[in-house]
């Protein structure tokens, strides 16, 4: 990981990979549901402002290990993580960390575009509202249109703000869910396939999106296509059974990696 | 040959068709099966249907037709002096004939030659076999209860040939028509469909019947009293419908009913409301599996409950222990220990049937709450929403049009409710506001006139149907709002 090709340097923003701090470490971390146990001691750490990309075939526990960065296996029965994983070096499953404050710094754009059943303005200003955000209307109305331009949407829709977001079309609503996590002012964006019901355009609207808030977000994204992975990432990590396969710079990952399974993986061998 | 005989040689020439046409199909494959469009078994059904399905149509159309015919003849027979009487000494000859008839055939063949030769009376001999008769026998029944014996054998002879030449040629119409390309399944599956609608109608058929006798009573109250006295009325005094009197006297005043019906419904929405949809709420986002397991059965057996049992519970326990308390806080209050909750009272039904309608609201409301897409939920949980917020905020509201249709059915089951109204609310009817006083339903009114002897022709009990039809049109709006609203939220998702 210390020999940068040049194509990796540019798109770190001529910023070299092994300089950029760590955002979230994740130490030994296992996952287990029920008797099931999902994830095996992984080590990964996420760099800040830097789009890290989770691969690997299905039910190799990326999305898993995703949903452990803000806590929203909590939601699931039986499900219990063990090892340690930071946030600005402050441990996210201590006792003492409210899960709520905890989401709304990690926030998350999940696999199908869930807008609520309500308004394009109010899906977007349900998190300021609920975390206080915004004292007066005149600022929730400069939120709406600051995530909505920073999901792209605000041309589509500015003259329909008050329409319902479940009349978007598809690639719309996914970007209107971005808006709406964006609202919050995460620090970390958390990604689960947030392309996979989508058509190719809108696809490639998301993949420019997600290149364009890196420069203020640090995004993890879990996708099922190589070349997604390829082209927004700077990072990858190859997931197999629950284990951590290989981390490493997106460039080396997909030209020359490091381990024989992610080889196999990438030149779709298995998965 | 007796009906259920030839019922069952009708059975055994279908089942003997089924194998044939089997073993038929069978060889027409010539040992490839796979020849065969149908199955064998689907041949063996199609003749079986043949041989059985139209013979047993005659059968039952038989059975029904040929007494009617038979009583026809025989009421020709009858002498002048019988029947120039009117039609109810008719009837009555013809029930002895029949009876009689009956009688004869429990005779031995000595017992009747003395019978016949007017050697012994009838009466005794009848008598001694069980059968009773009110006086010694006229002339004419003898011979006419002879005839009726001799026609009706005949009928059943006729009917076992008809019905067996039927059966058979049936089967022989199916088994000429089998062969490997026949199309057996087809056939068998639109005799399946055919009797599936049938099953379908006959629901329909039933709920149309039931409108339809409930209307022409009603109109025929509404013949002795007008609609807008009876719509708009607001008094409620039938009077007693004294045998004869014809009385159309009483004031049939709908409105304290209707008001009573729906305060108390109301109140009982008051208390099922709340509970049952915290309940609901309870079991669809917070209990843990193993919890929801046992809590939600346990809850569906209240609504499994009697609601005569609910009567009781409301008759002994319920009504006494607000009246005591409320003699109790009076006394409390003002140092004068009347009660100012009657036993019976708007309060006591409402209480009791919310108790009832928990169970559906929380029931129909829980089905509707985990309908909602767990990706709502996540999307605001992944946004740092706590728990409660989320089923505030996303939840209810998405499930809201769910859950106000599911309001409205069990509204309209309040409305309908019957049994804990009759022990719990009384009998008066009047139009107060006062919850603590007893007040009386539209269900309630309707037992009282239809308890005890009647005669159906006085208002008095008619009107009984028309307060039906009434409350049949309030919840069938109900309940058709309710589906539409349901049905409306449902496409949300889907």
């Amino acid at each position: 990981m210390n020999m940068m090709s040049e194509a990796a340097v540019e798109k770190a923003l001529d910023q070299k990979m092994t300089t950029v701090p760590y955002k979230m470490i994740g130490k030994d971390v296992s996952v287990y549901y029920g008797d099931k146990r999902a994830l095996f001691d992984v080590n990964l750490n996420v760099r800040e402002n830097t789009v890290t990309a989770l691969i690997g075939p299905s039910g190799c526990g990326k999305s898993t290990f995703l949903r452990t960065l803000n806590r929203m296996n909590d939601t699931i029965d039986n499900c219990r993580v063990t090892g340690k994983i930071t946030l600005d070096d402050g441990d996210i499953y201590d006792a003492k960390i409210d899960v709520v404050e905890l989401r709304a710094r990690v926030g998350m754009v999940f696999q199908k575009p869930n807008p609520f059943p309500k308004s394009i303005y109010e899906n977007v200003t349900y998190g300021p509202k609920i975390h206080g955000l915004a004292r007066a209307k005149a600022e929730l109305d400069q939120i709406v249109e600051q995530s909505l331009q920073k999901a792209g949407l605000w041309n589509e829709v500015k003259d329909r703000l008050h329409e319902p977001g479940t009349g978007l079309s598809g690639g719309q609503q996914q970007r209107l869910c971005i808006a709406r996590a964006v609202a919050v002012s995460p620090e970390v964006i958390l990604m689960d396939e947030p392309c996979s019901a989508l058509d190719p355009i809108a696809t490639a609207k998301v993949e420019e999106l997600i290149h364009e808030l890196r420069t203020n977000f640090t995004i993890v994204i879990v996708t099922h296509s190589m070349q997604q992975a390829a082209r927004v990432s700077q990072r990858t990590a190859m997931f197999h059974l629950g284990n951590l396969v290989e981390e490493n710079d997106t460039d080396k990952m997909f030209t020359n990696p490091d381990d024989q399974r992610t080889q196999d993986y990438i030149m779709g061998r298995f998965g | 040959m007796n009906t259920s005989l030839i019922f069952l040689i009708v059975l055994i020439i279908g089942l003997a068709a089924y194998f044939v046409a089997r073993s038929r199909a069978v060889t027409s494959a010539n040992g490839k099966l796979s020849v065969l469009h149908s199955l064998p078994g689907y041949h063996g059904t199609y003749a079986a249907i043949w041989a059985t399905l139209p013979a047993l149509v005659v059968l039952g159309v038989w059975l029904i037709a040929s007494p009617m015919l038979i009583e026809k003849t025989i009421r020709a027979e009858l002498p002048e002096t019988v029947t120039s009487q009117g039609s109810a000494p008719t009837e009555l000859a013809l029930g002895q004939v029949i009876s009689v008839a009956n009688g004869l055939r429990l005779l031995s063949d000595d017992e009747l030659a003395t019978v016949t030769s007017g050697s012994a009376t009838l009466r005794e001999t009848l008598a001694a076999k069980g059968v009773p008769m009110a006086s010694e026998a006229a002339t004419y029944l003898l011979a006419s209860a002879q005839d009726y014996n001799a026609l009706k054998d005949t009928s059943q002879l006729a009917m076992a040939a008809v019905v067996i030449i039927l059966s058979i040629a049936g089967a022989v119409f199916a088994l000429r028509g089998i062969s490997a390309p026949f199309r057996a399944r087809n056939r068998v599956e639109q005799v399946i469909l055919g009797a599936l609608l049938l099953a379908s109608s006959i629901a329909i058929l039933t709920t149309v019947g039931i409108i339809g006798s409930m209307l022409s009573e009603a109109i025929r109250f509404f013949q002795s009293v007008s609609p807008s006295t009876f719509f708009f009325g607001t008094v409620w005094d039938p009077r007693f419908a004294a045998a004869g009197s014809g009385g159309s006297e009483g004031q049939f005043g709908l409105l304290p009913l209707l008001a009573g019906t729906l305060y108390i419904a109301f109140v009982a929405m008051l208390f099922a409301v709340p509970v049952g949809l915290f309940a609901a709420i309870y079991m669809a986002e917070y209990a843990r599996p193993s919890v929801r397991s046992i809590a939600k059965p346990l809850l569906e057996i209240l609504a499994g409950i009697p609601t005569i049992v609910y009567g009781f519970f409301a008759l002994i326990t319920v009504g006494p222990f607000l009246r005591d308390v409320s003699a109790q806080l009076n006394g409390l209050v003002t140092g004068n220990y009347v009660n100012f909750i009657q036993a019976q009272s708007v309060l006591t039904a409402g209480i009791v049937m919310g108790i009832m309608l928990i169970p559906f609201v929380s029931s129909l409301s829980d089905d509707i709450i985990t309908q909602v897409p767990r990706s709502l939920r996540d999307g605001s949980l992944g946004l740092g929403a706590t728990r409660s917020e989320t089923i505030k905020k996303v939840v209810l509201p998405a499930a809201l049009p769910g859950i106000v249709g599911a309001l409205l059915l069990t509204a309209s089951r309040a409305v309908g409710e019957t049994m804990i109204v009759v022990l719990a609310a009384g009998v008066a009817a009047r139009m107060q506001l006062n919850p603590f006083e007893a007040m009386t339903t539209v269900t309630v009114k309707i037992v009282n006139q239809l308890t005890g002897d009647l005669e159906f022709n006085s208002p008095q009990t008619l009107v009984a149907f028309a307060l039906g039809i009434t409350l049949f049109a309030i919840t069938l709006c109900l309940n058709i709002y309710a589906l539409y609203i349901v049905r409306k939220y449902r496409e949300q998702y889907e």
